[in-house]
């Protein structure tokens, strides 16, 4: 079953909506409390990324019984060092976007806590992908 | 495990119902439908909010109320009156008089619910400075809330502090303190002057307890008007009698912020179920930190909301706040500490049990086929949420249907030409109904 989100990068106040819609979801098919909260809390990270940092971005869900695959596509800067950003507390935001309590530089690290896989490709002024799988059973 | 009984205080009278949308449509947990003409309420996802008897139009959905005689069969009958009860009566009428009134309806003893407020905002401080507390620690106050995790936030069940609700703990004390100045404790009946139909379903169904320490419930409008026979018919001068003080946490603990102001951590009051729901989303997708405690109450201004208060919510607000300021007698310590240790060993509540009501099935092959049908369904709905189906949206139709308990006929734009007609293209726009020849075929 799949299901199809666009994010517009720059746009804060919607952080967070299509992690809440896909948490519907998941609740209503049933899936473990558990399970649901890691596949959100990445989705919300990777989401926020894309807002963030890039133009504008796709999501695109795709559930079986075996797995839930989550494909973030995004238009934008790209990541030059992906190793590097992978590393907690590595940002490059500014201090502005810090004080708006982004910036952390935690998002990479928890989506890769909260996932069974992640894939992350990037190209340097065109964009980043990234693949997120969460296996559901266990 | 999930608990599949439940009671349920509020009734719909068919005779009454006029198969309106009004209570279809308020509904926070989309527990109406309409069946035949009239409303009916789907048992396991209603939460005794009572939002649906506040829109009914033509009062028909009902609070279901004891005969006051149920009283007469123990030897000591106790009334567990709500503090907002003071609330509800003109400045002139203070709470002894109303006591009294209590007592000449038939009781033979009168306490108050928040009797027990201080040892339990005692307790919560305890629980949030432990180490494995799960944050944000929400309260157990407020009944409608607590079922409203139960079907609706089964994730955050955990969250709910296992302590019981001053009612119990109040009822408790009660009668630990009445059967050790010899009463046997088989003629005590305890029954609670409830403000809210929440309330009666705690009593008569518990959460987290096997049965409650109250034997019985009355609706505070009947009480009121009781007393207030009785206060007309009285007409006797003040007979200065001593005013009846709670302490300033006690007496406002039923209100908005009564809890969360005693304490110091980052505590939040919410009251609205609307309200609640929405900031129970965002929790759930994890979007808020280092939130430690919050209130929730199912009703706007809390149980000065409550569907069966007679006074309007504001003024009754002003007047407790009032009486809190005014009357408080800091050194007044009611006898409820004597029992300290006796009720600390009472006052945990067990385990909440789930009962989600979200889930389209158990088996997750079952419940993605639904949820594809559910998609399907919601290409040909036109997306009004008129309620014309009987369901409070296309959407809840669309999931009654993947659930085999509705059928797509119920939509009434889906019926023959609608898609040609002129006056319905003026309304709802030329292609509102484009897919239904694709449903048609
Ligand atoms: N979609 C993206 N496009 C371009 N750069 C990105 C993208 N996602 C992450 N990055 C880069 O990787 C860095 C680390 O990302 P990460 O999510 O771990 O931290 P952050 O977004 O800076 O802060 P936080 O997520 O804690 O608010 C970012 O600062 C940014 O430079
Ligand atoms: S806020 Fe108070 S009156 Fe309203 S439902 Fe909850 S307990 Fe009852
Ligand atoms: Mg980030």
């Amino acid at each position: 079953m799949q299901f199809e989100y666009k994010i517009k990068g720059g746009d804060f106040s919607e952080a967070g909506t299509i992690s809440s819609k896909l948490k519907k979801i998941l609740k209503q098919l049933n899936i473990d409390n558990k399970i649901i909260k890691k596949v959100v809390i990445a989705l919300y990270e990777a989401e926020v990324n894309v807002i963030a940092h890039a133009y504008n971005g796709k999501v695109n869900i795709d559930i079986d019984t075996e797995k839930i695959e989550i494909n973030i596509k995004d238009k934008g800067p790209g990541i030059e060092n992906i190793a590097k950003a992978m590393e907690k507390g590595f940002s490059t935001a500014t201090s502005k976007v810090r004080e708006m309590g982004f910036g952390a530089g935690m998002g990479l690290p928890n989506i890769k806590k909260n996932s069974d896989k992640l894939d992350i490709k990037s190209k340097v002024s065109e964009g980043t992908n990234l693949k997120i799988i969460t296996f559901l059973n266990k | 495990m999930q608990e599949n009984y439940f009671y349920h205080a509020l009734k719909i009278d068919k005779k009454q119902c006029i198969g309106c949308t009004h209570c279809i449509s308020v509904c926070p947990t989309q527990a109406i439908r309409i069946i035949n003409g009239k409303a009916e309420i789907i048992q396991n996802r209603c939460v005794d909010c009572g939002e649906c008897y506040k829109a009914c139009p033509v009062s028909a959905i009902k609070v279901e109320d004891n005969d006051l005689n149920i009283i007469n069969k123990f030897k000591y009958k106790v009334a567990l009156i709500p503090a907002i009860l003071r609330s509800q009566f003109p400045d002139n009428i203070n709470e002894s008089k109303i006591f009294d009134s209590l007592i000449q309806i038939g009781f033979t003893h009168v306490y108050e619910v928040e009797l027990s407020a201080d040892l339990i905002s005692k307790k919560v401080k305890e629980e949030l400075k432990s180490k494995n507390c799960v944050k944000p620690l929400i309260s157990s106050f407020c009944p409608a809330i607590v079922r409203l995790i139960q079907v609706k936030f089964p994730s955050l069940i955990d969250n709910i502090i296992k302590i019981k609700p001053p009612i119990d703990i109040t009822a408790l004390y009660i009668k630990k303190h009445l059967s050790e100045n010899g009463v046997d404790p088989k003629d005590i009946g305890i029954f609670y002057i409830t403000p809210c139909a929440a309330k009666i379903a705690a009593i008569y169904s518990p959460v987290g307890e096997i049965k409650s320490v109250v034997n019985g419930t009355f609706n505070l409008n009947n009480i009121y008007n009781r007393i207030f026979k009785n206060l007309i018919k009285n007409n006797e001068k003040d007979n200065n009698s001593q005013k009846i003080n709670l302490t300033k946490t006690q007496l406002t603990w039923c209100l908005t912020n009564g809890e969360a102001k005693n304490y110091s951590c980052k505590s939040l009051s919410i009251d609205g179920i609307q309200n609640v729901i929405e900031y129970l989303e965002k929790i759930e997708t994890q979007k808020i930190k280092d939130v430690d405690f919050l209130e929730l109450r199912a009703c706007d201004e809390s149980c000065a909301g409550g569907i069966l208060n007679v006074q309007n919510r504001f003024l009754s607000v002003e007047k407790m706040m009032k009486l809190s300021k005014e009357n408080t007698n800091t050194n007044f310590v009611s006898k409820i500490t004597d029992y300290k240790e006796f009720l600390e060993k009472k006052i945990l509540i067990e385990d909440i049990k789930p009962r989600s009501m979200i889930k389209l099935d158990e088996n997750l092959d079952q419940a993605i086929n639904k949820m594809e049908k559910i998609q399907k369904i919601m290409n040909f709905l036109p997306k009004i949420d008129c309620g014309a189906c009987g369901a409070p949206t296309c959407l809840a139709l669309a999931e009654d249907i993947a659930q085999n308990k509705a059928d797509i006929s119920q939509c009434i734009f889906l019926k023959k030409n609608i898609n040609t007609d002129k006056t319905v293209e003026k309304i709802w726009g030329k292609n509102r109904f484009k897919n239904i020849e694709d449903y048609e075929s």
